[in-house]
């Protein structure tokens, strides 16, 4: 019990440092928490055709790159920033030390969690300020958003642990790991109408969290009836759900497995 | 408190894919001792250090620090890095916080730590407290590696090559931090390639070369060191003279008496610490 507040205080601790350090990383600021509202500007302005009935590709785009944005401060950012501390020797030094693992990756999941609301908010503001975003009124769409969003960020953030072990280095994550998400983001219907790209693209895609995450998104921000011009004519929210889950469960296992403190 | 020795390994082996790392090793380290460990790049010494420091685990050996297993997983092992302090060889994290903050943050970790600033102050960081760690010198950097490994009032304390790129002037100021520890109770284990570093600090010093530990000994006998022929040189008539001899205080009698009283420039020499090192470890024949 006095172990178990230990690890939570310690992992509070961690969390308030990782996002200070964070924060006085200007490059990581920008690349993690704007790159996505700068696409945003970008493919909104760009694409503006409507693609059905009251409903307009940068509403269609907004929703899915609300989805990527857990992608980007959870997978993408742990998937990069973790092997770069190994290599730096932040996780053999916090190894050394009583701080238990739980503490760190509280910490971790704790400026994921931070970023992501910051980012998300971000996200709606302009989607909806700037490309008629209708944020939605019914309490059972806002249900169904807060679980996606924890679900999603829960998801990412240990897929982004369990994927850090696989960069050789620091310096080489990024170049690795950035493709894997932006060709996800292809795939999952981010950048194009999902039902758009070529059968087998949509069946790898559905594969990964991403689709089911944008789609469940769509389910959110876009008008009921819409859901017909999906692959499946429905939102398919609960077999979201169960993507989702279950690559938690995957991700979970692996980063528990397979973390490493020290590069060899 | 106990009197168990700090660290006491028997039999340690350590195989890689390829290689034998550290091939049965024998050891004692005494509570409030410094021991340094010297050996070449790729004896075993840092294989050894990390096993006893619970980075890795080794394939047989009967492995004691502060009476435990560093091997040990789980809180058991969270709670005895409690009472050890590490102070590794590089790293170069925690860039964009400052001093303070950093120190701090490691004093959360221990169930008893230290006095902040007056661990900031012990290693000569107290005009910096507010830099960011990137805006230290490598030397700087080095001493926050300290203050982190202490903070925690470590019984025993590991130092990897601490002293790597001092000045002069900070590893003498460092020397001075390590024997107040020492004075205050903390056990040591250093490893480091400067033989007077070793010389200065350590109450024993062990030769470790191919995986195995060819000598224990405090400084001044290793490798026979007291004993070995000693060098005795003076001057004469404007020419340097010398002579190789195991019993020194007779010559330096004979001269003496030779020039009558003082000899000019006289000096008698034992091999020093590095020439018998480099001979353990076969660079020198």
């Amino acid at each position: 019990m006095n172990s178990l507040k230990v690890t939570l205080r310690i992992g509070l601790l961690r969390g308030s440092l990782e996002l200070k350090q964070f924060l006085r990383q200007r490059e990581s600021v920008v690349f993690t928490l704007l790159f996505p509202v700068i696409l945003l500007f970008i493919f909104g302005s760009v694409f503006q055709d409507t693609i059905a009935p009251g409903v307009t590709f940068s509403q269609y785009f907004v929703a899915g790159m609300i989805a990527s944005g857990l992608v980007n401060t959870g997978f993408q950012q742990l998937a990069i920033t973790i092997p770069m501390e190994r290599d730096s020797g932040t996780l053999k030094r916090l190894r050394g030390t009583p701080m238990s693992v739980s503490s760190y990756f509280i910490g971790k999941a704790l400026l994921v969690t931070i970023l992501m609301i910051l980012q998300t908010a971000l996200l709606l503001f302009f989607g909806s300020v700037m490309f008629d975003l209708n944020l939605p009124t019914e309490a059972s769409l806002w249900w169904n958003f807060t679980w996606l969003v924890i679900l999603g960020s829960a998801c990412s953030t240990v897929l982004g642990i369990a994927f850090s072990v696989v960069p050789k280095s620091g310096r080489g994550a990024s170049a690795v790991v950035s493709p894997i998400v932006i060709i996800l983001q292809f795939f999952s219907g981010v950048f194009f109408v999902f039902t758009s790209l070529p059968i087998w693209m949509q069946q790898f895609a559905a594969i990964f969290p991403l689709k089911w995450l944008t789609q469940g998104m769509r389910s959110v921000f876009l008008p009921e009836d819409f859901a017909t011009q999906e692959v499946a004519g429905s939102w398919e929210i609960g077999k979201s759900a169960l993507v989702l889950i279950l690559w938690l469960i995957v991700g979970l296992v692996i980063s528990i497995k397979t973390f490493k403190w020290s590069r060899e | 408190m106990n009197t168990a020795a700090a660290i006491e390994v028997r039999g340690l082996v350590k195989k890689y894919a390829n290689k034998t790392a550290v091939a049965g090793i024998d050891l004692t380290v005494e509570q409030g001792e410094i021991f340094a460990l010297l050996g070449p790049n790729g004896a075993g010494k840092t294989t050894t250090v990390e096993i006893l420091e619970g980075y890795r685990s080794a394939n047989s050996g009967d492995i004691k620090v502060l009476g435990f297993n560093p091997a040990t997983k789980g809180s058991a092992g969270q709670k005895w890095r409690n009472r050890i302090g590490i102070v590794l060889q590089s790293a170069s994290d925690a860039a964009d916080l400052s001093v303070i903050e950093t120190v701090s943050h490691f004093a959360n970790y221990y169930e008893n730590p230290k006095d902040i600033d007056q661990v900031i102050n012990d290693v000569g960081l107290t005009e910096k407290i507010d830099s960011k760690v990137h805006q230290l010198s490598g030397g700087q950097r080095r001493r926050l590696d300290v203050a982190l490994g202490i903070i925690g009032s470590p019984e025993l304390l590991f130092l990897d090559e601490p002293t790597t790129g001092f000045d002069p002037e900070a590893r003498r100021s460092f020397w001075e931090l390590i024997r107040t520890l020492k004075s205050e109770g903390t056990t040591i284990l250093l490893t480091t390639h400067y033989l007077d570093e070793a010389q200065e600090l350590a109450d024993r010093v062990g030769v470790i070369n191919n995986g195995k530990l060819i000598e224990i000994a405090p400084p001044s006998t290793l490798g026979g060191r007291n004993t070995a022929p000693a060098k005795v040189t003076w001057v004469e008539n404007g020419i340097s003279k010398e002579i190789l001899t195991n019993n020194p205080t007779e010559e330096v009698l004979k001269l003496n008496q030779h020039f009558n009283g003082q000899i000019p420039e006289l000096q008698v020499l034992r091999p020093n610490l590095e020439e018998i090192y480099l001979r353990m470890i076969g660079e020198v024949k």
